[in-house]
């Protein structure tokens, strides 16, 4: 039940990314976008111990627990890691541990966008998903 | 089309398979040649099997064309003799090997070693890891404005107690060529050996060790058209007896008892256990259809084309790019940017999706990367069987990709 929550979400998304078709500059921009509507991370945790490695680019995230609800901040040197690691809040934030944990994290293959992904991205995209499956883990 | 690139095209399968691919990653590693593939095939069709210790006409087979490959590779350098000729996994196993070698035999506790901040993490780790252990101590020359090897403040970090020049002759980042010849002369007035890490300039710039007269020379066969898994380690004889690794095993010794082994001559004793026979005889196989094709200074010359109208374009777009190097460089056709206030990661993943391949990142130079004060760069790197029109869609490309970061 409260796991349609993710889900519905998903479904949003996966609706507009069906409008660009086989676009991939429009998929594309639309994360870009999506990214630089990321609220601000204070420069005091853009730290290491809140850095998620395997990413060739910079990527910074961090949560916390309130009343079982983790609510995410995050932010990147690089504007398209930045637009993924939006796309994955926009599903995760504010969501139960159990709810992220349910997930599986399909979206990325659903809109299609791995094959646009490098290896590298991937690899990172990889440990965004870690990231935030520990925070759901964590206390 | 240029006719001579076209012909140097044909000759690659990757590339007539992928016409709709552009491939500018040859820093990284090279295409292969029908000829190199079909070495390959012919090894494991008939002659496979292990060598330099059967009776059988198969192992004597695959034994002839691996010393006949390694005396390829000498007339392909100008080493004076095959036994010159080392054969390690690339070159990154070639500088572990001699540095293993030198610190046994010949590095002391207080000695310095002289690099560039422009090296490859493969000329700096294996200096670096022993170097702590055994107290010797690294000094690294700085760039000058030509992002060269500054030889001045290289020759003025030269002491008494410097007992090894290690030096890149082509930036792997930069592509910019350093004055190699006289950074040896310089150091053989001091009676210094020098190592010459030769893994970017091999496919581009024609190698003579004796003219050079360099004491060590590494690079790996996968950058100049061979399969990966082969590299060399060129040493000149007169350092023979300073090569005795610390790491060995079958295949290099004479005789072995429980508790001492009589070791068997240079290049064996550095070739323990199988090696890569068939990246071996295929790396003689590229010599081939390298000389076949007019030799290294042919593919040089079509390079240097290519180079001058790429930098030219990416010149004329110097407002909006961070150029790591300047037109009046000596350099092979490598050059890296970036998209002013953009991530190289982002250039190089729209560069993916327009069908370019490019490096992105520190290219295993971090050293350089903190020098210059950058993340990464995006690096373009081309070989002869490139062409202007590739050019031209790359810069159409890199427009687009610059105006969707905008």
């Amino acid at each position: 039940m409260s796991q349609n929550k993710i889900l519905k979400i998903e479904k949003e998304l996966l609706d507009e990314f069906e409008l660009f078709g086989d676009d991939w500059e429009a998929k594309y921009n639309y994360i870009i976008e999506l990214g630089k509507t990321l609220p601000a991370m204070p420069n005091q945790y853009k730290t290491d111990d809140y850095l998620i490695k395997g990413c060739q680019s910079r990527v910074w995230l961090k949560a916390d627990k309130e009343n079982n609800l983790l609510h995410f901040m995050a932010d990147s040197d690089a504007l398209i890691p930045k637009g993924i690691i939006a796309l994955l809040l926009k599903l995760v934030n504010h969501q139960s541990a159990d709810e992220i944990l349910n997930y599986d994290f399909g979206i990325i293959n659903k809109i299609g966008l791995q094959q646009h992904l490098s290896p590298t991205r991937a690899n990172g995209l990889v440990s965004m998903i870690n990231s935030i499956k520990q925070y759901a883990k964590a206390q | 089309m240029n006719e001579n690139i076209q012909k140097i095209r044909e000759q690659f399968p990757f590339i007539v398979q992928h016409p709709q691919s552009i491939y500018f990653d040859n820093a990284a590693t090279t295409q292969k040649p029908i000829e190199v593939l079909q070495s390959i095939q012919n090894y494991y069709k008939n002659i496979n099997a292990n060598i330099h210790r059967g009776v059988h006409k198969w192992s004597i087979l695959a034994t002839e064309a691996y010393e006949a490959a390694r005396k390829t590779v000498a007339q392909f350098i100008n080493a004076q003799d095959p036994t010159e000729i080392i054969f390690t996994s690339g070159t990154t196993h070639s500088v572990n090997l001699l540095a293993d070698c030198l610190f046994n035999t010949y590095f002391q506790s207080g000695d310095e070693i002289v690099l560039s901040i422009a090296e490859h993490h493969s000329n700096i780790l294996p200096w670096q890891n022993r170097a702590n252990k055994f107290g010797v101590h690294l000094k690294y020359a700085t760039l000058n404005h030509l992002y060269q090897v500054d030889v001045n403040h290289l020759k003025s970090l030269v002491t008494e107690k410097t007992k090894l020049i290690a030096i890149t002759y082509v930036s792997n980042t930069l592509g910019t060529i350093n004055e190699v010849k006289e950074i040896i002369q310089f150091a053989h007035q001091h009676n210094i050996p020098v190592l010459v890490d030769a893994a970017q300039s091999i496919a581009h710039l024609k190698t003579d060790v004796q003219q050079l007269n360099t004491d060590f020379l590494v690079f790996s066969g996968h950058k100049m058209y061979a399969p990966t898994g082969v590299g060399v380690l060129y040493a000149q004889k007169k350092y023979h007896s300073y090569l005795y690794p610390l790491s060995s095993g079958g295949g290099a010794i004479i005789d072995v008892d429980l508790h001492k082994t009589e070791f068997a001559d240079v290049p064996l004793r550095l070739e323990a256990g199988t090696p890569n026979i068939e990246a071996v005889i295929g790396l003689a196989d590229a010599i081939h259809f390298i000389n076949k094709n007019g030799g290294i200074h042919q593919f040089y010359l079509l390079e240097e084309h290519l180079k001058n109208y790429l930098y030219q374009r990416l010149f004329e777009l110097q407002d909006q790019l961070d150029i790591y190097t300047t037109l009046q460089s000596p350099s092979v056709s490598v050059i890296s940017f970036n998209v002013k206030n953009q991530h190289p990661f982002d250039v190089g993943t729209l560069l993916n999706n327009y069908g370019i391949a490019v490096r992105t990142g520190h290219h295993c130079t971090q050293p350089l990367m903190k020098h210059l004060k950058i993340q990464g760069t995006v690096r373009v790197s081309l070989a002869a069987y490139n062409t202007i029109e590739e050019i031209d869609r790359f810069i159409q490309a890199l427009h687009k990709t610059i105006k969707m970061l905008l």
